[in-house]
């Protein structure tokens, strides 16, 4: 306590905890190296962890088929919200303005946001940040999704619409 | 406000409060006066003396403080606690050898002087230095205040063992250059106990 007193000690928090502002806000460049150190160590482990999770990440063997609905109840113009290949994945059935159906995940590539379709305009629309799909393939129109929509593969068997695959879409 | 600092002068104090009212005023603490003005002897005296934050060198309330609140610039000024960290503890209060941080129970908040940072910051004087009519309080350059008065300024003080020095500036009577030792002013209470300070009416 006595500044006259330069032999006695400080205590060891008192560096970690400064009272003098201008010590509090000082990094050291040893401290600054072993953050960058340990931070770029951290990227790489989880980089390299998202890359271990795809190799051993399989894709399902079989594709499951399910009848979304059935063509004739749809209206041209209008969608059908149904789920494949689980129940968590919600997906959109789109009976296009010339009548052609087309399915797609309905998750955003961008942030997961749920596209609608906007038959005025024939296409699918993200309204969080008005990211634009093409109803025929997926393709990203404009906006910030990274990738195409993810498509489902339909077939039609008499009346009935079955998804029969999911299709990833490529890189952008 | 390079080469200003500031002065107090308990000899010239009139007891008026425009300080402690003047003080409440601010923007920042609007309502709270972060100055007591001190009777010295209460029994015997008018006498009276504006106290504000001395702003010691090595801050005994920051030293203190467990949840590292209180801070010293690098202006020396030791900034009142910050408002995310203070826990109202009150440690500062107990520990400050002038007595001048306060624990306000409502925002749990320890508040104290901070030499108006906003207006000395941006090139203006106090707000208690402005109003004092006597200048008890003064804030202007150390050598206009040595060519006009007679009193010296110290900052060095002495509460036994404990040796502070301070930013701001106590006048003392001309003649008496010396750190102001407490025990010097302390008088052996009625049982002989070291320690004693003034004594309350009859007593001492």
């Amino acid at each position: 306590m006595d500044p006259k007193d330069g032999s006695a000690a400080k205590p060891a928090w008192s560096e970690e905890f400064s009272v003098y502002a201008a010590e509090d806000a000082y990094v050291q460049r040893r401290q600054f190296t072993k953050f960058l150190v340990l931070t770029s160590f951290g990227m790489v482990a989880g980089q390299a962890w998202i890359w271990m999770k795809a190799l051993t990440a399989a894709a399902p063997a079989a594709w499951p088929e399910i009848v979304v609905a059935r063509a004739s109840e749809v209206a041209v113009g209008s969608v059908r919200f149904f789920t494949y290949p689980t129940p968590a994945e919600p997906c959109i059935l789109i009976r296009r303005t010339n009548g052609e159906f087309t399915a797609f995940s309905q998750k955003c590539t961008h942030l997961s946001c749920a596209v609608y379709y906007a038959p005025a305009r024939d296409r699918l629309e993200c309204p969080c940040h008005e990211g634009y799909f093409s109803p025929v393939t997926g393709r990203v129109l404009q906006g910030p999704p990274p990738r195409p929509l993810p498509r489902v593969e339909l077939q039609r068997r008499g009346d009935d619409i079955v998804a029969v695959r999911l299709v990833e879409g490529a890189e952008a | 406000m390079d080469g200003y600092e500031f002065f107090i002068d308990p000899s010239r104090c009139i007891g008026c409060r425009s300080c402690v009212a003047a003080c409440a005023e601010c923007d920042t603490h609007r309502g709270v006066s972060m100055i007591h003005v001190d009777y010295l002897d209460r029994a015997n005296s008018i006498a009276t003396t504006p106290m504000v934050c001395m702003h010691c060198v090595e801050p005994t309330c920051a030293l203190v403080c467990p949840a590292d609140a209180i801070k010293q610039g690098e202006d020396g000024i030791v900034r009142s606690a910050l408002k995310p960290r203070c826990i109202a503890c009150s440690n500062c209060v107990l520990a400050c050898p002038f007595g001048v941080p306060t624990v306000h129970a409502g925002p749990e908040l320890m508040m104290k002087c901070d030499m108006c940072y906003d207006r000395t910051s941006a090139g203006l004087r106090p707000m208690c230095a402005t109003v004092c009519p006597s200048q008890a309080l003064t804030f202007r350059p150390a050598d206009a205040v040595a060519r006009e008065r007679r009193a010296v300024p110290t900052r060095d003080f002495k509460f036994g063992a404990q040796h502070v020095k301070t930013k701001v500036f106590m006048m003392a009577p001309a003649g008496r250059t010396i750190a102001v030792d407490v025990e010097d002013y302390m008088e052996k209470g009625p049982d002989g106990s070291e320690g004693w300070i003034g004594g309350e009416a009859g007593v001492v």
